[in-house]
């Protein structure tokens, strides 16, 4: 039973929205009920993940394994370690919310709006657990679907631009990952990625590669400077794809740096590295300068995301122990923080309908519960101590002192930068007096809408006061990745 | 009960009242706030003695309490390191904590935000302590991070005011440059010393003293303690950080005296004293910490001249008195830097805590040129706030006696870069600190009663309170000021006492008496001036009879006496000293152009850069020439292949012609 784990983290959602459509498609409360079921199942099957983890061991751990595609040697292969555990639980957690997030907002189908996410939440899931090429790509590829979907049906007046620059920023790159995959193939004979990872190549080929993987996921993480498709599609999004998509669709990028570029191609990495780290500290800084004029709220959270991925990239890219698992935690600590932020935004645009700054002011005046939540979410934003948002930022800046001052130096403007940009919003938005009828008519949040705040508070709250646990399942992992990366793979 | 559990006790007593008073108030009602609340700080407080007393014994403590990360060899935990140098900051924290939260009961009576503010200030506490206990530098940020968070909170109390919600953010933004600094410094003692914890990093000081800073000739520690102080130069206000401390004043008084005066910008000036054994391996570094200090400590004294408004008068002396304290740190006389924050702990919570008083008196109204004779009035905030003048201009005898001129000795006895323009400024701010104190002292409490008339004539002439004029009540044409409550007086009272009596006490052990021990390091050889000040030293006694016929003496009642002379004796005379120096009174009440500085250059500067990028970059070069000019070109591609298929035969025809010309020419050329 434990070894099909995984298969349960992946299916038991997908199953349970084909559920939700045949049931819930003429009853919304029966759509939601039972999203919601199904979403905590999905949940419960991951814990075990996470409760019946090896720390010590560094290797694959809950491996299922058997033939798909038996002539190209294509197999059902699945697997977690230290690294990709934790996304599937943050994942299968996020789903709950994005559930819960759309109880009564989501008027129109109701049933496929539910069954898109849960869909959505067994395809990342799969991602985060395939250990065969052909079959990370497929869900890979399959989670763009759900994806354009959400914002191309229940998204803003310019959806389709959105959805289409989406699906075709991201299409294109993972095109390039497919040829790659094809070349490793043709070396190796096998899509087994643990193979992959032994696999001796050439300086060329290795480079070619790493830029094939480069172009697919760097789109996806985004990286400076392919990073404009983001904050269109959130501004187009509606609240729960904008969650998914920050809180989980984000990582796919940075989760494939650390699961194919690092290990496959060694060299190339760390001879592409100064640029790597060059276009991180770009995205960090110029991207920070730029959040901090945007009038459009979820720009300036989907601006900030680009920001604080920088973070991820600088600290993979960096080759050491504080840099790498703090990018992982920063990783986990922005599907949080960044969730939270998008959600908040949705509380105040379901009530006044804008996501205009200019159009809010003084809304602690009404709201004080939320005044005192979205704070909240916005120090952590900013990374203040004792929330998550500090702990991943902190280990990435350490990391990068030791590698070099200046590296450091510059990632750690973002303190200033930061604070600036979300802080100042949050001035605009929520202190002062009422700033016009909307917002005299405020109501403040519901009991649904403090629960799925609340959960997250203290998600945030507990990983900033106590990160150990999250780090102590990563080391051996790390450290297996890094002495990995270390090794010339030079024939 | 074990020490440990007390040692948890002393933080955790506020935290729980504060959770409760934050999260409960509605339901357990302003009495209980409040009772809650000071409960929990006097728990803190009482354990704190507890501790004191135990330390005294001889019984240090340096322990984790749990482990908050290990990653990459860094294993950083927290934990408390408990020293005297600790437990009298535990000592001043609580009971000037404890004062602030009696007092809010009166200040605060009618505010609708009353258990709001009672769990800021719980929290505050709670935070300020981890701060202090920590014995890592992670922890230290973690406090030192808190602090600013419940101070943005509280400035913006009132965050209906424009003014409340500009100031607060500009002291977090402020305060995050200083952070910068600071956990840079931070992350170059991880990267070379491998550890966070305090013990371990002192141990390796040798190893680090030997480095060179990558890429330079400079000394690492050099550029380790500067980064460090760039910290304490944001949280404890030193120029040019420190252009929030001003503006802060917009939270309510007793904040002030808590936050803005005797603890949190404090801790800029205790981290230093911590960091001593790092800082005495830089003499660099030491003479940086000198200027910024010294200039501090006199140029915002002079800004205090001029200003009108109660608490902002208290406010520069504020800034200028860490000057003082910086100074110290400078010369390496750290003991003296922690006993003038322990002394201007008391006396300054003192003067705000009494300023609110006044405040309060005169209905909310702050501005001094409304005051005058209120001593008839308000006879124990009269009495109290002339105790804490006197302490603050170091009058002999008083609190701010012993530390202030024990300052003032170290500097001039000290040798290092900078110690002469250091001890120029320190003298000439005590001729500044007693203008300004005794201005503040005779226009509020002596001279003509200028109270109950027309406002509105007065508030005409300065803009800036005019934006607030919303919250200037004053009193009524023919109200009189009255003495406040008992809640109110009896800080002011209880705060009084160790501002007579505690630099007499206990400057002999803590200055000459070796009581910090280790947790206070100087190097005697390099910086021998603590050390010449130990041989002068006689006893209190002696010390305050020759206080008496020393030049600090005479400037300060030079001071005293000019500024009776100008504000009692012949009022008209400011006014017309304005006019004659007229370039000096704008230069000064432009504060030396550092905000208009800050807005143009920082604040809308990053504005526009932001908006360039976003727009050349983002939107024209990205989004315009590359993305949608792909897809164009896609489109334009298509629409060329379009033309082929035009359906006229004669075109097919022709290009077919072509075709098979062009594919004769290669057959024909093939060899």
């Amino acid at each position: 039973m434990s070894s099909h784990l995984l298969s349960l983290a992946i299916w038991v959602p997908i199953l349970g929205a084909l559920l939700v459509f045949v049931a819930g498609s003429e009853r919304r409360a029966t759509a939601r009920w039972l999203a919601l079921a199904v979403a905590l199942a999905g949940l419960l099957v991951t814990i075990p993940l996470f409760t019946g983890f090896d720390r010590t061991q560094a290797g694959m751990q809950f491996v299922e394994l058997s033939p798909w595609v038996g002539a190209f040697r294509i197999n059902y292969f699945l697997g977690v370690d230290g690294i990709s555990m934790l996304f599937i639980l943050l994942n299968s957690f996020i789903t709950v919310l994005v559930v819960l997030a759309g109880w009564q907002v989501i008027e129109e189908k109701q049933a496929q709006y539910m069954g898109a996410f849960l869909i959505m939440s067994g395809l990342m899931n799969g991602i985060f657990s395939a250990l065969d090429g052909i079959l990370f790509y497929v869900f890979f590829e399959a989670s763009l679907i759900p994806m354009y979907l959400i914002i191309g049906i229940w998204g803003g007046p310019n959806r389709v631009y959105a959805a289409l620059k989406f699906f075709l920023y991201t299409l294109l790159g993972s095109l390039l990952m497919l040829v790659a995959f094809i070349y490793l193939y043709l070396q190796s004979h096998t899509f087994n990625l643990l193979e992959w990872h032994q696999l001796r190549l050439d300086f060329i080929p290795q480079l070619l590669i790493f830029i094939a993987f480069l172009l697919s996921f760097a789109v996806k993480v985004p990286m400076w400077p392919v990073h404009t498709w983001l904050p269109d599609a959130h501004v187009e999004a509606p609240t729960g794809g904008s969650v998914v998509l920050a809180a989980i669709a984000l990582k796919l990028g940075a989760y494939g740096f650390v699961r194919f570029s690092l290990p496959i191609v060694p060299d190339a990495a760390h001879y592409a590295a100064p640029m790597m780290i060059g276009l991180s500290l770009i995205a960090i800084i110029y991207i920070g300068f730029v959040a901090i004029v945007q009038a459009d709220m979820k720009k300036l959270v989907a601006y900030s995301s680009v920001s604080h991925m920088g973070f991820v990239t600088l600290g993979f890219f960096i080759f050491n122990t504080l840099g790498v698992e703090g990018a992982l935690v920063q990783m986990i600590s922005h599907g949080f923080v960044s969730g939270a932020m998008f959600l908040c935004i949705g509380v105040m645009y379901d009530r006044v309908h804008s996501r205009q700054i200019a159009d809010y002011g003084g809304v602690v005046n009404t709201m004080p519960k939320f005044a005192a939540l979205f704070l909240f979410f916005a120090m952590a934003n900013s990374g203040l101590p004792a929330t998550s948002g500090f702990v991943g930022e902190f280990m990435v800046i350490m990391g990068a002192v030791r590698f070099n001052f200046w590296t450091g130096f510059a990632a750690a403007i973002t303190l200033i930068l930061g604070a600036a940009y979300t802080l100042w919003m949050y001035k605009r938005v929520v202190f002062g007096a009422v700033a016009n009828d909307h917002v005299a008519e405020m109501s403040d949040i519901n009991a649904r809408e403090f629960l799925v705040l609340g959960l997250l508070a203290v998600a945030v709250l507990a990983m900033g006061l106590y990160p150990f646990p999250f780090t102590d399942v990563m080391h051996a992992s790390v450290d297996n990745l890094l002495r990995h990366v270390a090794t010339s793979k030079l024939l | 009960m074990d020490m440990k559990t007390l040692y948890l006790l002393v933080p955790l007593a506020p935290l729980l009242g504060s959770v409760v008073a934050g999260l409960f108030g509605r339901i357990i009602g302003r009495t209980g706030a409040h009772v809650v609340t000071i409960l929990g700080v006097l728990v803190s407080f009482i354990a704190s003695v507890v501790v004191f007393r135990d330390v005294e014994a001889g019984n240090t403590f340096n322990g984790a309490v749990y482990t908050w990360l290990q990653s990459g060899g860094l294993d950083i935990q927290i934990g408390f390191l408990i020293d005297r140098l600790t437990v009298m900051m535990m000592l001043v924290v609580t009971f000037v904590s404890l004062m602030v939260h009696v007092y809010t009961i009166g200040y605060m009576a009618e505010d609708p935000g009353y258990q709001r503010f009672f769990s800021y200030i719980s929290l505050f506490t709670f935070s300020m302590l981890m701060l202090v206990m920590s014995n890592n530098f992670l922890q230290l940020f973690f406090g030192w991070e808190a602090v600013g968070l419940v101070s943005y909170l509280l400035i913006g109390f009132w965050f209906t005011r424009p003014t409340a919600i500009y100031a607060n953010l500009k002291a977090f933004m402020v305060n995050r440059v200083g952070d910068f600094g600071f956990l840079l410094g931070i992350g170059l003692i991880a990267a070379y010393a491998g550890s966070l914890d305090y013990a371990t990093v002192f141990a390796r000081k040798e190893e680090l003293a030997t480095l060179i800073f990558q890429g330079t000739n400079w000394s690492l520690i050099t550029v380790i303690c500067i980064c460090l102080f760039i910290g304490a130069m944001g949280k404890s206000a030193q120029v040019p950080l420190h252009v929030w401390l001003p503006d802060s004043m917009e939270g309510p008084t007793p904040i002030s005296a808590l936050i803005h005066a005797a603890t949190m910008v404090t801790a800029g000036i205790f981290m230093v004293t911590r960091m001593s054994p790092l800082f005495e391996l830089s003499d660099t570094a030491l003479s940086f910490v000198l200027v910024i200090g010294a200039t501090t400590a006199l140029f915002m004294g002079l800004l205090g001249l001029i200003q009108n408004d109660i608490k902002r008068v208290v406010a520069y002396s504020t800034l200028s008195q860490l000057g003082y304290m910086t100074v110290a740190l400078g010369v390496s006389a750290y003991s003296a830097a922690v006993f003038h924050l322990m002394t201007h702990a008391f006396f300054k919570a003192l003067l705000f805590l009494g300023a609110g008083s006044v405040i309060i008196g005169m209905h909310h109204d702050q501005d001094m040129r409304n005051m005058g004779g209120l001593a008839k009035y308000m006879p124990i905030t009269w009495i109290t706030s002339l105790v804490g003048s006197l302490a603050l201009i170091g009058f002999p005898f008083f609190a701010g006696f012993y530390s202030k001129d024990s300052i003032i000795e170290a500097v001039q006895a000290s040798h290092i870069t900078g110690a002469g323009y250091a001890y120029f400024c320190v003298i000439a701010g005590v001729f500044v600190t007693a203008f300004y104190s005794f201005r503040m002292y005779f226009m509020v409490f002596h001279g003509e009663e200028r109270f109950g008339r027309d406002q509105h004539g007065h508030h005409g002439d300065h803009a800036e309170e005019e934006a607030t004029a919303d919250h200037h009540h004053g009193l009524a044409p023919g109200q009189k000021p009255h003495e406040t409550p008992w809640v109110v007086w009896l800080p002011l009272v209880l705060l009084a006492i160790p501002s007579v009596g505690i630099g007499f006490l206990t400057i002999a052990p803590m200055l000459h008496g070796d009581w910090f021990g280790p947790a206070v390091f100087i190097n005697h050889e390099l910086h021998p001036a603590m050390e010449e000040l130990s041989h002068e030293f006689h006893g209190p006694m002696a010390m305050a009879l020759h206080g008496f016929v020393s030049l600090p003496f005479f400037l300060a009642m030079a001071g005293v006496a000019l500024s009776w002379f100008f504000y009692l004796k012949k009022p008209e005379i400011p006014a017309a000293i304005a006019r004659t120096f007229h370039p000096l009174y704008v230069l000064f009440d432009n504060k030396y152009y550092f905000d208009k500085f800050n807005e143009v250059f920082f604040a809308a500067g990053s504005r526009l850069l932001g908006r360039g990028l976003w727009k050349a970059g983002d939107q024209v070069l990205i989004d315009g020439l590359v993305v949608n000019g792909s897809a164009r070109a896609v489109g334009w591609m298509g629409a060329a292949s379009r033309m082929l298929q035009s359906g006229h035969l004669y075109q097919y025809a022709f290009s077919m012609i072509i075709g098979v010309f062009f594919l004769l020419t290669l057959w024909f050329n093939r060899a």
